[in-house]
């Protein structure tokens, strides 16, 4: 109790941890003290003034030290002779704020009325205009009038692009710096700052493109005026014309909550769409921040080359049907098929239309050949042991604990975990990173390993060796003060990614690190809250995909299977052997990814897609499917949280849930009546996956008390996010906090170590893909094919910046442009930009100029 | 009693002689007040741009949630009014428009005013959705009607200067 502190605001006596700043205690007591600069996310700064309340301390005597009294028993009380900023003044004992006296009233007044000195109250035009805090405030604290010579307001430009996704309007700006402190202070991009001073004081960009920052469109929502607007959203609706709707992200495996708000469209039709995405605050998850690919890519939803009817092949011509011919038609074809068919699914669905694929496959067509159609990492089954623990937050590890980051590069892969890793290695966790090059998560690391290409296997195999020897080595060994510091923790979080690493390789480093978590055998790391393995999955649901089964050799709930069916790489040589007579693809697009060559020896083939990828272009019968937007269902994220999404937007033409095109086809083959909610799939799939036992669509959705206070009525103070009204999700049990876990076997796995220059693929977060390529406002920034080298290398290769060579990659050309890249290792070569390989390969440049 | 009857056939009588208060509606109409209430014009500068800036607040007033505003942006190869932004849709279902006039209250650049014109009768709901094409005047005798090609910078300001209070 010691660390509390009571202090009496307005009367009214708060207790508050030590440390706290007298604005955040009296916003815990529901006392708005207005605020502009001032952020709960970010460091004080007291530029604005508005927090300006009476601050009295108690009066001690100087030679006692004791507390001085007035004659009615009360302590004395100084208020001194100015009023002080709330926002940067810590709370000590015994201390009396003020916040409704006229001294304070007149400086709320004063400092409005300054800042409204050169603001162009272009408010109607304004796309902040309804939830801006410099309105609102006005309103609550203003004057109404002003001394101010209206003739002396600065004409500035209002349309300054600060690159492609945010505009500056120089007039509103109210030189705050949440914007700047957002990009210096929480995401370490420092791409934006301010420029002259005094009334000519300008926020500019420093970086080229301009804002060149995966989390920009974020300071547009803590941004207070309309200084900040998005591209994606001008002039788009009025703030209060939108509804909300509660959405999850469709491309990060860490589940960022969303809100998605829409509003019906005579340019659209009368149809509902999704006019902008903002964050859904979950402190576990994603805070109150999301970056631009959460933020921007959305349109794909709504794209006038969804499919909107099922297609059916006749005469060699893909044409319109009805559902009822094609579920007959499907249906009929697979039915008694059994082995001789095979299902490829995507991780990007549901878990409802995940659990009904295998459902749909196993029992309905008698099939045991089932995975995902492009699976580049394994490990889903460790997590399932050894994963983080439930009731984990990444944002509570701090000093003392300890993460590892194997083979990711989170800025790209999923540039929420990288947040909240730096801010965990800031708050003084040991960060230790095993990579094969230079990432823009080193800067924050204690340890850093760097090995080459092929050999990341047997790097985690020392650390893993390392931390199990206790004997202190006589000479300083990177990877034994590395594993030292890992295994001697109190929490040890594990992430791993695919980075230039096969899939073997992966589950090899899945159970490395599981076995590092299980190290400290009587108390292993594993199975406490804040420890466990997170793997960095490629998409949304990956994580999902396991838990419902879509393995060849595991059913929902990770039970193992008899007979283990094929698994992706055997159905597509099946397919071309002609072992595998009927494929069915779900989500997955096998032939456009490169997998597949062609339909092979297939006599049928059943897409059901959003888009007419190059796999339904092949296809004998396409039924189109709903996106995430326009239904509900649950995602589970790498940190096995499963979370609700809800539908936003009508269906497009005639699409139906994945789910439910997979029950009806199952109801022709037996498999009972069609549910007739995705809530009801839910409900199976809780009886069915041990895991999700006690989960239901009603306990998804609920909701607790977060800080900081973030929401609607609450924007001067957090920004625009939204507040979570529809759930936080819920975090599933690892296997190692009921029990304990054998450690895992890790055979060695054959690794391809080629010789001269070693080629990898690293993924980058604007990678060019069907649904991306659907964001119009990203296409400056997708990610251009781009080969870096050393200069070293460069040299030998006879190539230089700007070189536009062709790669070989298994057997294809891929041309790139060269960038040298002086961190890299000597004999590391880096594609970047382009559809994914695994593994290494050796550089082999053909063509250059 | 047959004095009485004699007394109202008089009335009648002289009320035969009285000019009539009927008029032959509608060839001919009576004038209104100035400040009647009647269907909404969208109003124009002088120079031909459109006063209306797609602001919505009309709509926002709207007691009836009569008006539908959507927004877009000006450029100076196409301005269809000062500022920034223009009204893109403007619909008024009138219908549902009870002619309280919030809207005309509301509206930051004079642009929308109920004018004199009640003649509003539809023979399908439709048609009772008046579109933009409908309620905006026409181009002012030395304007030029929009899009309008302008020079850069002249018009970057969608409302009008304050002025000191007097």
């Amino acid at each position: 109790m010691s660390d509390l502190i009571t202090l009496t605001i307005d009367g009214t006596a708060v207790s508050v941890p030590k440390g706290t700043l007298v604005v955040d205690a009296a916003k815990k007591i529901g006392n708005d003290i207005p605020v502009f600069c001032y952020h709960p996310k970010l460091e004080p700064v007291g530029m604005c003034r508005m927090c300006l309340v009476e601050i009295g301390l108690p009066v001690r005597d100087r030679a006692t030290g004791e507390l001085v009294l007035n004659a009615d028993g009360t302590p004395q009380v100084n208020f001194g002779r100015t009023l002080q900023t709330g926002c940067t003044i810590v709370v000590s004992e015994g201390m009396v704020v003020r916040t409704n006296t006229q001294p304070v009233d007149e400086a709320r007044e004063s400092v409005i009325e300054f800042l409204l000195s050169s603001h162009p109250l272009d408010c109607p035009i304004c796309d902040k205009g309804g939830e801006c805090p410099l309105q609102n405030l006005t309103m609550a604290h203003g004057a109404g009038t002003t001394q101010m010579d209206y003739s002396l307001k600065l004409k500035m430009d209002k349309h300054v692009p600060l690159g492609e996704l945010i505009y500056l309007d120089r007039e509103r700006c109210i030189q705050c710096a949440r914007c700047i402190r957002f990009q210096e202070e929480i995401v370490d991009d420092p791409v934006i700052r301010f420029h002259n001073r005094g009334r000519s004081l300008e926020i500019v960009t420093l970086s080229d493109p301009g804002f060149d920052s995966y989390w920009s469109g974020n300071t547009t929502d803590i941004c207070p005026v309309g200084a900040l607007t998005t591209s994606d959203f001008r002039f788009g609706a009025r703030p209060w014309e939108l509804i909300p709707v509660a959405s999850i992200s469709v491309h990060s495996p860490a589940g960022a909550n969303l809100t998605f708000s829409t509003r019906r469209e005579a340019k659209s039709g009368g149809r509902s769409v999704i006019k902008r995405v903002l964050p859904r605050q979950n402190e576990n998850v994603n805070e109150i921040w999301i970056h631009d690919r959460d933020r921007f890519v959305h349109q794909f939803a709504d794209a006038p080359d969804r499919l909107q009817k099922p297609l059916i092949r006749k005469n060699g011509q893909l044409v319109e049907a009805g559902w009822e011919e094609a579920i007959e038609l499907v249906a009929h074809k697979l039915n008694g098929l059994g082995e001789k068919a095979a299902g490829l699914s995507g991780d990007r669905l549901s878990n409802e239309d995940l659990f009904l694929f295998q459902k749909f496959l196993r029992q309905g067509v008698k099939t045991p050949h089932l995975d995902l159609g492009n699976r580049t990492i394994m490990g889903g089954d460790v997590t399932a042991k050894v994963g983080i623990s439930s009731g984990s937050n990444l944002g509570e590890l701090g000093q003392g604990d300890a993460i590892v980051v194997v083979a990711s590069d989170l800025h790209e892969e999923e540039p929420i975990w990288w947040l909240r890793v730096k801010q965990a290695a800031q708050r003084g966790a040991t960060l230790v990173i095993l990579s094969a090059r230079p990432t823009r998560l080193d800067k924050f690391a204690s340890h850093t390993i760097y090995y080459r290409p092929g050999e990341a296997v047997a790097t985690t195999r020392q650390l893993l060796n390392a931390a199990k020897i206790a004997v202190e080595t006589a000479e300083p060994d990177p990877i034994k003060t590395a594993a030292d510091a890992l295994i001697n923790a109190q929490n040890l979080v594990a992430f791993y990614g695919a980075e230039g690493l096969t899939l073997a390789e992966t589950d090899t480093i899945a159970r490395l690190l599981g076995n590092l978590l299980l190290v400290k055998g009587e108390q292993p790391h594993a199975g406490r809250k804040n420890n466990g393995l997170i793997a960095v999955w490629p998409h949304n649901n990956t994580q999902g995909a396991w838990d419902m089964g879509i393995h060849p050799a595991f059913g929902p709930g990770y039970k193992a299977l008899d007979i283990p069916g094929k698994d992706a790489a055997a159905i597509y040589a099946g397919v071309q052997s002609g072992e595998i007579s009927a494929l069915y693809v779900a989500g997955t697009d096998p032939i456009g990814d490169g997998l597949l060559a062609d339909r092979g020896k297939l006599d049928f083939l059943v897409v059901q897609e959003l888009f007419l990828t190059e796999t339904a272009k092949l296809a004998d019968v396409v039924l189109p499917a709903q996106s995430w937007a326009e239904r509900d269902g649950t995602f589970t994220s790498g940190e096995r949280r499963v979370q609700r999404y809800y539908p936003a937007i009508p269906p497009v033409g005639e699409s139906r849930e994945d789910w439910r095109i997979l029950a009806q086809i199952g109801e022709k083959l037996g498999l009972g009546k069609t549910p007739f909610a995705a809530s009801l799939v839910f409900k199976e799939v809780a009886t069915a996956v041990p895991a999700y036992k006690g989960m239901d669509y009603r306990s998804l959705a609920r909701v607790e008390e977060q800080w900081p206070i973030i929401g609607r009525s609450d924007l001067y103070y957090g920004g625009t996010a939204y507040d979570n009204k529809h759930g936080l999700g819920q975090q599933w049990a690892a296997a190692a906090e009921a029990a304990a876990v054998e450690s895992f076997d890790t055979a060695d796995t054959p690794t391809n170590q080629p010789d001269g220059i070693r080629l990898i693929r690293a993924a980058a977060l604007f990678t060019p893909g069907t649904l991306i390529n659907h964001a119009e406002v990203l296409a400056e920034r997708l990610a251009k094919p781009t080969l870096w080298v050393n200069e070293a290398d460069a040299s030998h290769l006879q190539v230089a910046d700007g070189y536009v060579v062709n790669v070989a990659v298994n057997g294809r050309a891929v041309p790139a442009i060269v960038q040298m890249n002086g961190k890299l290792l000597k004999g590391t070569a880096v594609l970047r930009g382009v559809p994914y390989f695994p593994g290494v390969v050796q550089l082999e440049v053909i063509g250059n100029r | 009693m047959f004095g009485e009857i004699i007394k109202g056939l008089g009335t009648t009588l002289k009320h035969l002689f009285m000019p009539p208060v009927t008029i032959q509606y509608p060839e001919q109409k009576r004038p209104v007040r100035t400040r009647f209430k009647g269907r909404h014009e969208l109003k124009r500068y002088d120079n031909g741009l459109e006063r209306c800036i797609g602001c919505s607040l009309c709509a926002a007033a709207c007691p009836a949630d009569a008006i539908f505003v959507e927004a877009s942006e000006n450029t100076d190869e196409a301005r269809y009014s000062p500022g920034e932004r223009y009204a893109s849709t403007y619909e008024i279902n009138m219908l549902r428009c009870i002619f309280c006039g919030y809207c005309e209250d509301a509206c930051p650049t004079q642009a929308i005013v109920l004018e004199h014109n009640y003649e509003l009768s539809f023979y399908d709901r439709a048609s009772a959705i008046y579109t933009k094409e409908m309620l905006i005047v026409d181009v002012p005798v030395n304007g030029r009607a929009t899009p309008q090609v302008v020079e850069p910078g002249v018009f970057t300001r969608s409302i009008p200067d304050m002025e000191n209070p007097k």
